[in-house]
């Protein structure tokens, strides 16, 4: 009753927010029981090969367990039925061994051709490099500086259940991958970490991403739209929580976003040379310590006692600054669950973050880190 | 004291006989389906709605890993060597089995195994989260340092298999009463003879593997590690070498029990005898050769997708065979419909449902939609559990009163099957449908869309916990007394184990039977 309320509740608030793109978006699908029919060539051809594999099962079912059920009720004691006893023929037997094998025959040759075509990853207009990190994934437009993390927008609030939940709770990210439609995109998947799997339903594209390893697919997709996925391979505490949004646009738009995403990149540039107060800095690693550190370390800076330490009256917050910075920068030389994040972040929220921790959580430590320390620490590497 | 058992505790931890360890087999597998049980209802508790409420992602995902690494190896491999121990001497007119020591061993060191494995959920930083495949680097480089204690343990349950396999061959091969030919033996036997061979072929592999994983946690060695030059997908080739034969271990014993079963409620005799073994025997060589199909995602070379992919179809036709043999088995026969026959006819319905979404799973192309989602977890919870679970119940009910003396009460055992059923159906059918639209499996908390079919597979769980209370009830009463068996217990069932007296006695078979 409780979850018919806040689902109500969730469809209300989106439907009432003007700014949110994603307002006009169908509600959601429920009772969904089949897989997307999907935008691209690929995905449809998966869906007709799984509809006429269903098919082919729906009738063997529908003829075995006829049988069995015609013989279940005509064939029982309590009607007086004799029991033959016929048994063993080896004629029956092979009939019913031949029929299956060609059945098989006849549903491998689409098959193998579907495989074909998804094997196909020539002749790409667009290449563009995925990474799978704990628990985020990261997108480089090859060729181009565009380089970016994309995380899990939901707030902790509404998986806590403190706040009624999105239309697209769970799947929904602060930057999508942006591309362009009717464009031969190759993806190049890899992992930082642990095994991940990066699945999109609407393009039918699921490969793992696997450190070490850089596996190849591809896409094009023919109508605009948001497509939404997750990661499939089991990666962790918070696999349930790194979905993938990706957004198909017309070529402007996606030239547009491409330009817009360049002055941004100068802007950030800009702003590394620039000082900070305080207040801005903690302000800016709030944000980026809830969407970077707080998976692990906690909202509250108290981590997870024997497997993610606290960051509250922590050694190294309340330390020396360069070990803190060496830490946040380069990872842990321990403990792989804690990454490098001096390529994951700018300066400004590499500075911002560590002003955060060192200040929060009944930490202390009253000193302020501007991006040009971090910058210089990097230099001085 | 000679001839009968020692008293006390002294009988279970001392005995060499086949039925005591039987018994302890079936016993603990029973314990260890309540304890994965336990942890299955608080997954389906937790993803009865949408966010988190019950538990956090960690201790979830140590729950789906330890909920599979209990069932597969503590509920469902002992309780078929806990059937095969009490069975298979009977079956063939042996005494008991061949290496009967080693057998008091291999039973023995399993709930210290398990003790060991359990253990870990109270250890800092908590039990394997990674999932019963553990994959790598996940549950190397990654995971909690209780993964050591789930090494040894893995180590310790691989020997208790690999030992039981042994004695299983050396009964079968060297102790059949004259006359028993190999092309005589009951289907059970058969398939026990099969499964063994799989067993001796992959139980060393997961050892292997598990060791690999150690040397590289401990020793600095570099096997599953990219940065040390290693390969994470050697990891998953290897572990699948040993992981597909296995899910045929956990299958064959139970075409086994259901070739037994309704031959006897189907008052006809089993159609293709020969047939079943030649399908068996094939079944046993595919899954040896097939385990890339779990693997179809991890960006293999076309040639090896299409290999795995057509090796994995053939599977289809002799366990097709098997279905359509087990159907005319029971056409024009003259059929009554007490419980182990409820659970054989579920039996062959549902296990030919998990195939035909096997069947679709195989197709590599499709595969790529519906790997690693609920509809694989749909397809290997139909296969497993109506497959396992019903056969072993199906094979409880069916010598029970054999083992006992004394019947089941019926009634109670048609609510049991029918509880069963439905909680089975309520539970994992509509996983087939959120995994086609697009939930992944081993998340704690899914989009909105999925609400609906989640909730109902909850609450079918928990009817399924249920039924499993009353089965429990049902045996342990039956243990305690009831109406007395007859010595055929059913209409003219065939097999030697019918024609010694119910409850069996201690000894059986000291002299070899005469076969007809």
């Amino acid at each position: 009753m409780l979850k018919g309320f806040d689902r109500l509740f969730a469809l209300l608030a989106a439907s009432l927010s003007a700014q949110s793109v994603l307002a006009e978006e169908q509600a959601v699908e429920r009772w969904g029981v089949n897989m997307p029919k999907g935008v691209t060539e690929v995905a449809q051809t998966t869906y007709e090969l799984h509809m006429l594999i269903f098919w082919i099962c729906v009738v063997i079912g529908v003829l075995v367990f006829g049988v069995m059920f015609y013989s279940m009720w005509r064939h029982r004691k309590s009607k007086g039925y004799k029991a033959a006893q016929f048994h063993e023929s080896t004629a029956v037997e092979l009939v019913w061994t031949i029929i299956p094998t060609v059945i098989l025959i006849l549903m491998a040759i689409p098959a193998t051709k579907t495989l074909y075509d998804i094997y196909d990853t020539d002749k790409a207009d667009l290449d563009i490099m995925i990474t799978g990190y704990q628990w985020k994934w990261k997108y480089d437009y090859i060729g181009s500086d565009i380089s970016f993390f994309s995380n899990l927008s939901t707030p902790r609030t509404q998986i806590n259940n403190q706040q009624p939940k999105n239309p697209n709770y769970l799947l929904e990210v602060d930057e999508p991958l942006v591309v362009p439609i009717k464009k031969k995109i190759r993806f190049l998947i890899t992992a930082n970490d642990v095994i991940h799997a990066w699945w999109v339903p609407d393009l039918a594209v699921k490969k793992d991403a696997i450190p070490g390893f850089i596996n190849e697919s591809w896409t094009r997709i023919e109508e605009p739209g948001i497509y939404r996925g997750q990661c499939a391979e089991l990666c962790g505490k918070d696999h349930g929580f790194m979905p993938i949004v990706v957004k198909a646009v017309p070529q402007n738009e996606y030239k547009a976003w491409l330009d817009g995403r360049v002055a941004s990149a100068v802007k950030m540039r800009e702003l590394t040379g620039k000082t900070f107060t305080f207040d801005e800095l903690f302000v800016q690693g709030e944000k980026v310590y809830t969407s970077m550190c707080a998976a692990c370390h906690q909202p509250n800076g108290k981590g997870v006692p024997g497997v993610f330490p606290a960051i509250a009256g922590s050694k190294i917050a309340t330390g020396p600054l360069n070990t803190h910075l060496d830490m946040v920068i380069d990872g842990s030389q321990v403990n792989p669950a804690m990454q490098a994040f001096g390529e994951q972040l700018s300066e400004v929220d590499i500075a911002a973050v560590i002003t955060y921790q060192r200040n929060a959580f009944g930490n202390e430590m009253g000193d302020t880190v501007q991006p040009v320390d971090i910058l210089n620490f990097k230099n001085k590497q | 004291m000679a001839h009968g058992p020692q008293p006390g505790l002294k009988r279970w931890l001392y005995t060499t006989n086949h039925k005591d360890i039987g018994t302890l087999y079936l016993w603990f597998s029973f314990a260890m389906f309540f304890l994965g049980g336990c942890m299955a209802l608080i997954i389906r508790a937790e993803l009865f709605e949408p966010g988190l409420q019950i538990v956090q992602p960690e201790f979830f995902n140590q729950m789906t890993t330890m909920h599979g690494l209990i069932m597969v190896f503590g509920a469902v491999m002992p309780a078929f060597v806990g059937l095969a121990n009490w069975m298979i001497p009977m079956m063939i007119g042996a005494p008991d089995m061949a290496l009967p020591r080693m057998n008091n061993w291999s039973f023995w060191i399993l709930p210290f195994g398990f003790a060991m494995l359990a253990s870990t959920l109270f250890m800092e930083g908590g039990a394997p989260n990674f999932g019963w495949t553990f994959y790598a680097p996940l549950s190397t480089e990654y995971a909690p340092p209780s993964v050591t204690f789930f090494i040894f343990s893995v180590h310790i349950l691989g020997a208790s298999s690999i030992m039981g396999a042994i004695n299983i061959i050396a009964t079968i091969l060297n102790m059949r009463a004259p006359g028993m030919t190999l092309m005589k033996m009951p289907l059970f036997v058969w398939t026990w003879l099969i499964t063994a061979y799989l067993l001796i072929a992959v139980m060393p592999v997961l050892a292997g593997v598990v060791t690999m994983m150690l040397m590289d946690i401990h020793f600095g060695t570099s096997f599953f590690s990219a940065a040390g030059g290693g390969d994470p997908v050697l990891f998953q080739h290897v572990f699948w070498f040993f992981g597909h034969p296995e899910v045929y271990i956990m299958i064959l014993p139970a075409f086994g029990i259901i070739s037994a079963i309704i031959p006897t409620f189907a008052r006809k005799p089993l159609f293709g005898y020969s047939s079943m073994v030649y399908a068996t025997a094939a079944i046993a060589f595919l899954s040896l050769i097939v385990w890339a199909h779990h693997m179809f995602t991890v960006g293999m070379p076309i040639a090896g997708e299409l290999f795995f992919m057509y090796a994995t179809m053939l599977i289809s036709v002799p366990t097709g065979v098997k279905i359509f043999n087990w159907v005319s088995t029971m056409f024009k026969g003259s059929m009554t419909f007490e419980t182990p026959m409820l659970f054989a006819i579920a039996f062959i319905i549902l296990f030919a449902i998990g195939g035909f979404s096997g069947l679709m799973l195989a197709i590599a192309p499709a595969d790529f939609q519906y790997h690693d989602t609920y509809f694989v977890v749909a397809h290997f919870h139909y296969v497993l559990v109506p497959g396992a679970i019903f056969s072993i119940t199906a094979g409880v009910y069916y010598w029970l009163p054999k083992w006992t003396g004394n019947m089941y009460n019926e009634t109670m055992g048609k609510v049991h099957f029918w509880m069963a059923f439905v909680g089975l159906n309520l539970t994992f059918f509509p996983m087939h449908f959120v995994g086609l639209a697009g939930m992944p499996r081993r998340i704690p908390d899914y989009a909105l869309q999925f609400a609906d079919f989640n909730q109902m597979a909850s609450m079918g769980a928990f009817l399924f916990g249920a039924a499993q209370v009353v089965f429990l009830f049902n045996v342990v009463r039956t243990v305690m007394g009831g109406k007395k068996a007859s010595e055929q217990v059913w209409e003219n069932p065939q097999g030697l184990e019918w024609t010694v007296p119910s409850p069996a006695p201690y000894h059986t078979f000291s002299t070899p039977p005469i076969l007809r």
